[in-house]
């Protein structure tokens, strides 16, 4: 857009000649770029809980206490694993487990159970990044290039720390037993949708990273300081905060309820 | 981006670099290319689609005799002459996903998105050159991908348009569904890649780059009825890319997304947990809005070749808009019609079939407001207009059938028969196709600079008018007869073979179309070469394209971009000179009370009685005595 017609801003919104939003287009773009990317989403979601709930309910378990130490095997009654080859009844399903008994490892407290404290953490890690990138983008509408770069490592350290927990509890899961075929905790759509669902959020935070690599090269380049503004900060916060708020919901439906 | 010469920095007004071969009509980030090169990927897509039909058509209706052309074409899959059953399936297959997806979609709002938008709204090029040009690069790249599926050893994907799984999702289940099913995956991958690049780029440069005064009610309908296609195709492609994701991962991971006690001679496949179902609720959740952005941009094309061509407002440009929009908010809602058969809860099917019923309220409009445009207007019967009202026509009759088939209670009898082919062959089909034809006839001299031969074009409409109704008129009566779609042959079946004769007239009036489809071709390439040259406004048009000079520049329009006083349907004013007035003719010109623009009055007809008398006055030819005349010249 040319800074011409910038002068002459004509004052009706929607009268043409000018952004009804008062955004330039990049921004504009990420925006409805998300809105598309939260129908990816809400696809997958949506076939997880039509696959989810043709399974019966987990079974009421007595509650364990928290931090309790129990074995692996101990939780054995609790599942029916599905394995390749294992005749099937039609008419008998395996119950959808319980995600307090499947996560329930933290790193160096092996044996504790310790239910979604791990994904928790990594909750809390990358809704800590988003806070920092709204500090980098607020840093950005000062032009104060230090503060930015600073909060964008910050930012990309978070996403790396999300990335290393979700690998070390698909780690944990696979060294477990679960992969595509099989799932020694109940039916394999179970680990099918954790992998296919977590995998997909964590391949977008990997591109968030990456993305956020490059943009931090910039900001130490000083391009934006000489273009006199830190749009494109703004622009992969918008699409970092997104990828915060999918991973609330993939959370919700997948640990939580 | 250009390779400027050195005199760059006297940038001249026309804002024309020098561009090497390469970066003009290759690697090109100029909107009017990259719809050129959107529009001959098209055809040339569609040409294969249209040989493909002529193919199983020929199959179908002589089940008995062999023919050497198959052999020589389609070498081992038709050794005997006649078409192996397997490759009749993917002869079908292909030809759906190539007509709707790469004809009907790229090669029809990929085009004229691409052409119009800049032009009509009066900017230079897209908010996003760049991604612009990638678009067209991820659809080549899927064309590609796909048309390589014809020539790997088992065959392209041969499960239907719609893919359903278990076919799709067991890559034994038969020849297609194996490295065939996965290209296809990979290719349509790739498409949602370059429809959700093109669709951005279109809804930001419609609401962010209008130039002054182009307010969102002054927009030409084609722009509305793009600007909503982009949005159902931001907001339904990703569910299909979800969709196929999950489907990848069946086909070659062994998950189970679609798969549920499969058993095969006997014995249970240990697939567990998934739903056949769950891959049709994502696919036609995709697959209805589909249809309707094959159908919009269509119907948005003939309102501007009406309105110019009746030398009239168009009738209810509100209305349209409402339209056009009430059909898209109801796309998202009526998927399930397509599924009555897969045993749904009868509650769930009577609100969709109570929704698709809806959708018909639009839909009349539409068709009721191109009626009045028309009715005693001055009307110019050139081929884009004829194709126009072809479309209308087609649109009515395929329409009607639509209602049928959206209720539940007949659905069920004829779903997966003749019926159903002829409806949306009909409806979106052959009436998208008028569409873009309609389009190209159009706007072939803003493209090419050059017209295209109207006698030519009267022929090639006459041709493709009959051939569509000879085509897919009878298949009504085959699918009331129970006539299933997707057989290899009905030899087997005494009682179908009261339709072979009708089958071979079918096959018949399908040569006699493709013919006519190859004038077309004749005219277009002949036309880009050496047609008359065209004059700048050569439809005596309102809208902004035609404001630019006749040979493209590289920004469209040498010095400032035009700026807009009025509603682009500003045609047969009284008090004008000539009986259109362009978007940027200045209020002053003509009175403002006067202006067409719906701020004013709804339709731009003018409410008090002696205007109404100097219209009548103006508006003096009577259609119907036009198209005596022009039949006269036929």
């Amino acid at each position: 857009m040319s800074h011409a017609a910038e002068s002459t801003l004509p004052t009706k919104l929607w009268g043409g000649g000018r952004s009804p939003f008062n955004v330039e287009y990049g921004k504009l773009m990420m925006w409805i770029f998300l809105l598309s990317d939260a129908f990816t989403f809400s696809a997958l979601l949506i076939s997880y809980g039509t696959i989810r709930y043709s399974f019966p309910p987990a079974e009421v378990h007595a509650s364990i206490p928290f931090g309790s130490h129990i074995e692996m095997e101990e939780l054995h009654h609790f599942f029916t694993p599905s394995t390749p080859g294992a005749e099937l009844a039609v008419g008998v399903q395996p119950h959808w487990p319980s995600p307090d008994l499947v996560f329930n490892h933290f790193p160096f407290l092996h044996g504790h159970h310790l239910p979604l404290l791990f994904v928790s953490l990594m909750t809390f890690i990358l809704i800590f990044s988003s806070v920092t990138m709204v500090l980098a983008v607020e840093a950005g509408n000062r032009n104060d290039k230090q503060t930015v770069a600073k909060f964008m490592y910050w930012t990309i350290a978070g996403g790396i720390g999300f990335l290393s927990c979700q690998a070390w509890e698909w780690t944990q899961f696979i060294h477990a037993g679960a992969n595509l075929q099989n799932n020694p905790f109940g039916p394999v759509a179970f680990a099918d949708l954790f992998f296919i669902v977590t995998g997909f959020h964590g391949f977008h935070v990997l591109s968030g990273v990456v993305l956020n690599i490059v943009i931090t090269s910039n900001v130490l380049k000083g391009t934006y300081e000489r273009r006199g503004h830190y749009d494109m900060v703004e622009k992969v916060g918008l699409y970092w905060h997104f990828v915060d708020l999918v991973w609330v919901f993939v959370f919700t439906f997948y640990y939580l309820i | 981006m250009s390779n400027s010469v050195s005199d760059t920095m006297h940038h001249d007004d026309h804002g024309h670099h020098e561009q090497s071969f390469i970066s003009k009509y290759v690697f090109s980030m100029d909107h009017k290319m990259i719809s050129k090169q959107f529009l001959i990927t098209g055809l040339i897509m569609g040409l294969i689609g249209m040989l493909m039909s002529i193919l199983f058509r020929m199959q179908l209706a002589w089940p008995d005799r062999s023919f050497p052309i198959f052999n020589t074409l389609l070498g081992k899959w038709a050794t005997d002459g006649h078409i192996n059953p397997d490759f009749y399936m993917a002869l079908v297959t292909m030809h759906g996903t190539i007509m709707v997806f790469f004809v009907l979609t790229a090669g029809l709002s990929g085009t004229f998105s691409n052409l119009l938008i800049p032009y009509q709204i009066g900017c230079r090029d897209m908010a996003s050159p760049f991604l612009n040009m990638l678009s067209y690069w991820f659809f080549l790249t899927s064309s590609i991908v796909l048309m390589s599926s014809l020539f790997v050893q088992t065959g392209p994907a041969s499960g239907g348009w719609t893919v359903y799984p278990p076919l799709s999702a067991l890559p034994k289940a038969m020849p297609g569904s194996g490295i065939g099913m996965t290209l296809w995956l990979v290719s349509m991958i790739f498409f949602i890649g370059s429809s959700l690049l093109g669709g951005i780029n279109y809804v930001v440069t419609i609401l962010n780059m209008r130039t002054h005064g182009l307010t969102m009610t002054r927009l030409p309908l084609t722009i509305w009825a793009f600007f909503f296609t982009a949005v159902l195709g931001i907001l339904s492609f990703p569910v299909l890319l979800s969709g196929s994701l999950l489907l990848v991962f069946d086909r070659s991971f062994g998950t189970s997304f679609y798969l549920s006690e499969i058993f095969i001679d006997g014995h249970a496949l240990s697939n567990a947990g998934g739903s056949p179902i769950l891959w049709q609720h994502l696919f036609w959740f995709l697959g209805h809005p589909e249809v309707y952005i094959i159908i919009l941009p269509a119907l948005g094309i003939t309102s501007e070749v009406v309105a110019t061509n009746s030398r009239k407002p168009i009738f209810g440009y509100k209305a349209m808009i409402g339209s056009i929009m009430g059909i898209a908010a109801l796309s998202f809602f009526v998927w399930g019609h397509h599924m009555f058969i897969t045993g749904m809860n009868p509650l769930v099917g009577s609100v969709f079939m109570f929704i698709t019923f809806l959708v018909a309220i639009p839909s009349a409009v539409k068709t009721f407001n191109y009626l009045a445009t028309m009715w005693r207007g001055n009307i110019r019967f050139t081929p884009a207009m004829l194709f126009g009202i072809g479309l209308v026509s087609l649109f009515v009759t395929g329409g009607l059938t639509g209602i049928f088939l959206g209720n539940a209670a007949l659905d069920i009898p004829l779903h997966d028969s003749y019926f159903v082919v002829a409806h949306f062959h009909i409806v979106m089909g052959s009436s998208a196709i008028f569409g873009l034809l309609c389009g190209i006839y159009h706007w072939f001299p803003r493209m090419f600079g050059r017209m295209m031969s109207p006698q030519l074009g009267y022929i090639h409409f006459w041709f493709s008018l009959v051939a569509v109704y000879m085509v897919f008129f009878p298949m009504h009566f085959m699918g009331l007869g129970g006539v299933p779609r997707r057989y290899y042959a009905f030899t087997a079946w005494d009682q179908f073979a009261v339709w072979n004769d009708m089958n071979q007239f079918i096959t018949i009036g399908a040569i006699v179309g493709a013919a006519g489809q190859l004038i077309f071709l004749y005219n277009f390439v002949y036309s880009i070469f050496f047609g008359k040259k065209s004059v700048q406004n050569p439809w005596d048009s309102n809208t902004l394209e035609w404001t630019a000079p006749v040979e493209q520049l590289h920004g469209n329009w040498p010095g400032e971009v035009p700026k807009v006083y009025r509603w682009p349907y500003d045609y047969s004013r009284p008090d004008a000179d000539s009986d259109f007035v362009p978007q940027n003719v200045p209020d002053d010109v003509v009175p403002a009370e006067w202006a067409g623009d719906p701020h004013a009055s709804s339709n731009g007809h003018n409410t008090s009685p002696e205007t109404d008398a100097k219209k009548e006055a103006v508006v003096h030819f009577s259609w119907f005595k036009k198209l005596g005349l022009r039949l006269g010249v036929l």
